[in-house]
């Protein structure tokens, strides 16, 4: 009671003070938020990415590759190992069939809209079972290619990304004139930052003859994966790595999400350190500045203890306060922001920047543990002076 | 025969700048009876507020004894005597020392924060000590819209308002112009005489230290003479 008392009693008279060094507190407060601002900015980058990633893969579908490949640009398949494939158990069978689909995945030089700077555009060769297979992608404008032909639809991210893309113009890509028919979406996963055109006719046109780079199937359910794979490795005639989608499409994003991760980490860390030094400074002033109001407090009988937390709190105020406009400045400027990265397989991913509750937490949670070491010594500093000196304004 | 409420045994302080050793105070010894208002008086660093502080309790002696009634103050560890300061000692300073964000009554109710007091009765115990300085109108009066002698009144009132035997007054009137400083002198001697405080103040001013009973005289550390007031 008679501690908190004090604390309750210091701490306001130290807030009330606040109006009267508006211009050093704000020193902590700007300096806050920026800290926050740019760290939570860059981990909503991963954050965004990662979720682009893994929000693409479902746990019902699986992707077949070349034994040993990791990604679809490093794994071919010949037309009868994957019509081998196709035969196997916990693959969905409706009334169009087995739902299996070859695609090949190459990448397209192209340039994006934004600043024409060349990037590498993923393009997919499916078939008609690709688009059952993935229930989400869902034509928006335009129509669906019409297989057999030089046609070609477009995630909404790729045609935001990329020239050329537009509704009824044409794309030359690798030696021939693609005609853009439609825009799709997929829910917001990868694919809506590729371009589909027919498997056979990308094929004939890369004179890459049959066959495909992968083989897409939905499973009859997330449990069959199991049977799926079984199948495949007990087939001696298959050399075949099988993952699930969702599996395959979160080893993707692993890399580039820790490596942006970590860029975030280490620029937040390096401008903590200045935003540390500002708040120190300015809490060493505002104790220095308040030194003969605190000796008069302990002269009256108020103890160390609570004059060192009265200060930390008004750091810890003034910290949270940056935390907070730190952090509603990155939501308000960054959240759903698209941008595009290179992906697993050097192709251009676009995605939105995701500012989640999580971020904004973690964000704040910095802001305040760089109020409480800015507060610390100053704190320390000022119930520790001798009451004395203090009281003479020394 | 009058109790005696301090007792300085011998003391000495001596300070250290860099590596030099300065001696303040010298096997200083010095009883004051309860009730008494001493003045104590002398050149600057002849020691006086430095001996005002070890019995204040702010600082402790390097050597030597402190009595207060039945408290060895010179034994008791920083918290201990900031607890006895609160129970003990009014003091009032000579720049007054409130808290500038504060109401004057605010300031009066500052030590009675560390009793059990509800927030009712730490008012209304504010007030009562304004009104013994004269000043219960400017209760919600912030310092700067008080003057100096208003200012050293609240000063007055937070010192005495927890009920503390001993007034420990360091120059209190050495910011007051004449008729200010007398006001503010024959109300420290009201609350030695009329509430019965132990008043230790001082000064520079001869004419202040008239308003004592006695005068004590420090140089270089030692006291050099007694003399009734």
């Amino acid at each position: 009671m008679n501690s908190l008392s004090q604390i309750s009693a210091i701490t306001m008279m130290n807030l009330h003070n606040l109006p009267a060094r508006i211009g050093s507190s704000l020193v902590i407060v700007v300096g806050i938020a920026g800290v926050v601002a740019v760290l939570v900015a860059i981990l909503s980058m991963a954050k965004g990415f990662e979720a682009t990633l893994q929000g693409s893969g479902s746990p019902d579908r699986a992707i077949v590759l070349r034994g040993g490949s990791t990604s679809e640009m490093a794994s071919s398949l010949s037309s009868q190992q994957t019509n081998l494939i196709s035969t196997k158990p916990g693959i969905l069978n409706t009334d169009k069939g087995l739902l299996a689909a070859k695609e090949t995945y190459v990448i397209a030089d192209i340039r994006k809209r934004a600043n024409n700077s060349p990037a590498n555009m993923p393009m997919r060769g499916v078939d008609q079972n690709s688009f059952e297979i993935r229930e989400e992608v869902e034509i928006v404008e335009g129509r669906n290619i019409e297989f057999g032909r030089f046609e070609l639809i477009a995630g909404i991210k790729a045609a935001d990304q990329f020239q050329g893309i537009d509704l009824g113009s044409e794309l030359n890509i690798r030696g021939a004139a693609w005609k853009v028919v439609g825009l799709f979406e997929a829910g917001g996963g990868i694919y809506e930052s590729e371009v589909w055109v027919d498997n056979v006719v990308l094929r004939q046109n890369l004179k890459r003859g049959g066959g495909s780079n992968s083989l897409f199937v939905k499973l009859e359910s997330p449990a069959d994966f199991d049977v799926f794979e079984q199948a495949l490795q007990d087939d001696p005639q298959l050399e075949t790595n099988v993952l699930r989608e969702s599996t395959y499409y979160a080893a993707q994003s692993v890399s580039t999400t820790a490596m942006i991760t970590n860029f975030g980490y280490a620029v937040g860390i390096i401008m903590a350190i200045g935003a540390i030094f500002a708040a120190l400074n300015t809490m060493y002033s505002a104790v220095s500045a308040r030194s003969v109001e605190i000796a008069t407090l302990r002269a009256l009988g108020f103890g160390q203890v609570p004059i060192v937390i009265s200060v930390m709190v008004e750091a810890l105020a003034l910290a949270m306060i940056g935390g907070l406009i730190g952090a509603t400045l990155a939501y308000l400027l960054f959240n759903g922001y698209t941008a595009s990265t290179w992906g697993g397989t050097f192709s251009q991913v676009s995605f939105d920047f995701a500012v989640t509750p999580e971020l904004l937490t973690r964000g704040i949670t910095w802001s305040c543990l760089l109020g409480l070491i800015g507060g610390l010594f100053p704190s320390i500093t000022a119930a520790r002076q001798p009451i004395t000196v203090a009281l003479r304004g020394m | 025969m009058s109790d005696t409420l301090i007792e300085v045994s011998n003391v000495s302080k001596i300070y250290q700048r860099g590596k030099m050793d300065v001696p303040v105070l010298e096997s200083l010894n010095l009883t004051v009876d309860q009730g008494d208002f001493l003045a104590l008086m002398g050149p600057s660093g002849s020691g006086k507020t430095t001996l005002l502080n070890l019995i204040g309790g702010l600082d402790v002696p390097t050597s030597g004894s402190i009595r207060i009634g039945s408290e060895n103050i010179d034994q008791l560890s920083q918290g201990q005597l900031a607890t006895w300061r609160s129970r003990n000692v009014g003091f009032v300073f000579q720049f007054y020392n409130l808290l500038p964000v504060l109401t004057a009554s605010k300031n009066v109710e500052l030590p009675l924060l560390l009793t059990g007091l509800s927030g009712k009765e730490r008012k209304k115990r504010a007030q009562a000590a304004l009104s013994v300085v004269g000043l219960e109108d400017r209760a919600n009066h912030r310092p700067a819209e008080l003057s100096g002698g208003q200012e050293q009144r609240v000063a007055i009132a937070r010192a005495i308002v927890s009920d503390p035997e001993l007034l420990v007054c360091d120059e209190p009137t050495g910011d007051l112009d004449r008729t200010t400083a007398d006001e503010i002198l024959e109300l420290i001697q009201l609350l030695n005489k009329d509430y019965g405080k132990t008043v230790l103040m001082v000064t520079h001013d001869p004419k202040a230290a008239d308003h004592a009973s006695h005068s004590l005289h420090l140089d270089k550390g030692r006291l050099i003479e007694a003399q009734p007031a």
